[in-house]
């Protein structure tokens, strides 16, 4: 049995994982909980946000999310990424600034438009 | 003339603006000393925003973008590079501005929604030289998220609070080593998942019941000296512990930044350093509203955001009611365990249904009961199976409880004994 404080929404639940019962969880207050504890337990994933450079906005940064989580050991790898790269304005909210980053399956997506 | 002139265009304001023109108001004034809309939004790029107004997970700016979008479909006129200077108890808001110089303007109703400022060193006074380096945990995000500077390689974190922690993060990601977060408190004052996908994820020691005691370095700062507290929060000699490091952050809480609501001669909350508001976060002064960080300091915009769209409604209301006549009156008062209550009156014949009430707790409570009293009478009880300072409460009171209610009523806490 593992404890965990769900990081799903700002309630913070305090969830109870029973790795030998096929990571069944009790403590969640929604089944988004359910979801996080297992996967934080079997495969634990993170959305990454961050900026990348833009040049011809009002500020030389434009702040940037993947579209969905990414696996944990290679969010330092995604920020290499983005370290890579250098957008140009116009950018439109939601725009897929990179797709596919480090093969995770997951988009970087412009999260303001400038 | 306008109907509204809301002061300040961050998540409170936008809010509040939107509220009002659905309300019914059609001439409206946003008045933003900032070059664009959306508030401190703009720089917190991390994710967590929305999930109870819009039931999904948002960044800062996606939030803020939300709203400036909803704003644009509206005839709400927006200054910005202005800065508001006064505000009087008859509805004169004086401003200055890059494009239209000084201005005087006069509003049937008025929104306060200027938000809060941070703690600085000099308000909690560390010891030690005045090096470079040491920044406020805002100040640094700024940099960092919007103008692209990084403000050091080595860092220590004094306080836990939400911004303290999302820093502690984000530094990390883009390469600083984070060396401690150091919290005065025994318990960390941000949300729990912060204190988990923030140090744990990056094995970011926290210290609790430790402070910093001194700051090191000519120029720039070498070395932060961190001592552990007694339960009084002196200082234990004997407990220090040096860290090498070229930054300090701050992240020692907020300030409702009220010098306009004071000006104007609005009555203040000690506790809250925002205005006592009613029931529709109306101030003492008729017609003049305040909500958001203003008024006492959230931990969640979707809050800020529920809060001002019930000042803009309600200014829309006294705008066409043309303001009536005073009405019974109760006082909230703060029981065992609470340290404040938003509103801090209710007036029970403005209530339609109900009234949220809204409050921080003094200390960590496990299972619990929040208790609504007037005098003897315990007018209605709440259950909660954890409580904490770092957390916002809050209760909602159905219009015929209030009803019941004498002059005030009292809030209070009672922990559940364990059996």
């Amino acid at each position: 049995m593992k404890e965990l404080i769900c990081i799903v929404c700002p309630k913070g639940c305090h969830l109870h994982v029973d790795e030998a019962n096929d990571y069944k969880v009790t403590g969640n207050g929604c089944p988004r909980g359910a979801e996080y504890g297992r996967i934080e337990l079997t495969h634990p994933t993170r959305v990454v946000t961050s900026t990348v450079r833009c040049a011809g906005g009002r500020y030389p940064r434009c702040p940037v999310k993947t579209d969905q989580p990414v696996p944990k050991e290679q969010i330092f790898e995604v920020m290499r990424a983005l370290d890579q790269m250098e957008l140009t304005a116009p950018v439109q909210v939601g725009q897929v600034v990179l797709s596919d980053v480090c093969r995770t399956g997951a988009n970087v997506v412009a999260t303001r438009s400038i | 003339m306008y109907d509204l002139i809301v002061i300040g265009g961050g998540p409170a304001g936008l809010a509040a603006a939107c509220a009002a023109w659905e309300g019914g108001l059609r001439s409206i004034l946003i008045v933003e000393r900032d070059q664009e809309l959306g508030g401190i939004l703009n720089q917190c790029i991390h994710n967590g925003f929305g999930l109870h107004y819009f039931k999904e997970e948002l960044t800062g700016p996606e939030y803020a973008g939300r709203f400036i979008r909803m704003l644009s479909d509206t005839g709400v006129e927006v200054r910005l590079d202005t800065m508001v200077l006064e505000v009087t108890a008859d509805r004169q808001v004086h401003m200055v501005g890059k494009t239209t110089g000084y201005r005087v303007e006069q509003a049937r109703s008025i929104v306060l929604a200027m938000g809060c400022r941070e703690r600085t060193r000099g308000a909690i006074g560390i010891p030690g030289t005045r090096p470079a380096g040491v920044f406020t945990a805002g100040a640094a995000q700024r940099y960092v998220n919007m103008e692209g500077w990084m403000p050091g390689n080595r860092v220590v974190i004094l306080g836990s609070g939400d911004i303290g922690l999302i820093m502690a993060r984000r530094m990390t990601l883009e390469g600083a080593k984070v060396l401690a977060c150091v919290e005065v408190m025994p318990y960390s004052g941000g949300l729990n998942r912060n204190i988990v996908q923030c140090l744990h994820d990056y094995d970011i020691p926290l210290y609790l019941s430790h402070t910093v005691t001194d700051i090191r370095g000519k120029d720039r700062v070498e070395q932060v000296v961190v001592s552990q507290v007694d339960e009084r929060r002196n200082p234990i000699p004997g407990t220090e512990m040096v860290f090498d490091c070229d930054t300090l952050l701050l992240s020692v809480g907020l300030i409702p930044e009220n010098e306009l609501t004071r000006q104007a001669g609005v009555e203040m909350d000690r506790r809250t350093n925002g205005a006592v508001v009613y029931e529709n976060m109306e101030t003492s002064i008729p017609g003049v509203f305040a909500c958001g960080n203003v008024c006492h300091v959230h931990d969640l915009v979707d809050f800020v955001t529920a809060e001002s769209q019930r000042a803009g409604a309600a200014a829309a209301r006294y705008v066409a009611q043309n303001g009536d006549a005073p009405q019974r009156v109760l006082q909230v008062r703060n029981g065992d365990g609470v340290t404040y209550t938003v509103p801090q009156r209710i007036r029970p014949d403005r209530v339609e249904k109900r009234c949220d009430l809204f409050f921080r707790v003094n200390r960590i409570c496990g299972d619990s009961e929040i208790l609504v009293t007037s005098g003897d009478t315990q007018i209605a009880r709440f259950k909660r199976e954890h409580l904490a300072p770092g957390e916002m409460e809050n209760i909602t009171l159905p219009r015929v409880l209030l009803d019941k209610a004498r002059d005030e009523i009292t809030v209070s806490i009672r922990e559940v004994e364990q059996a």
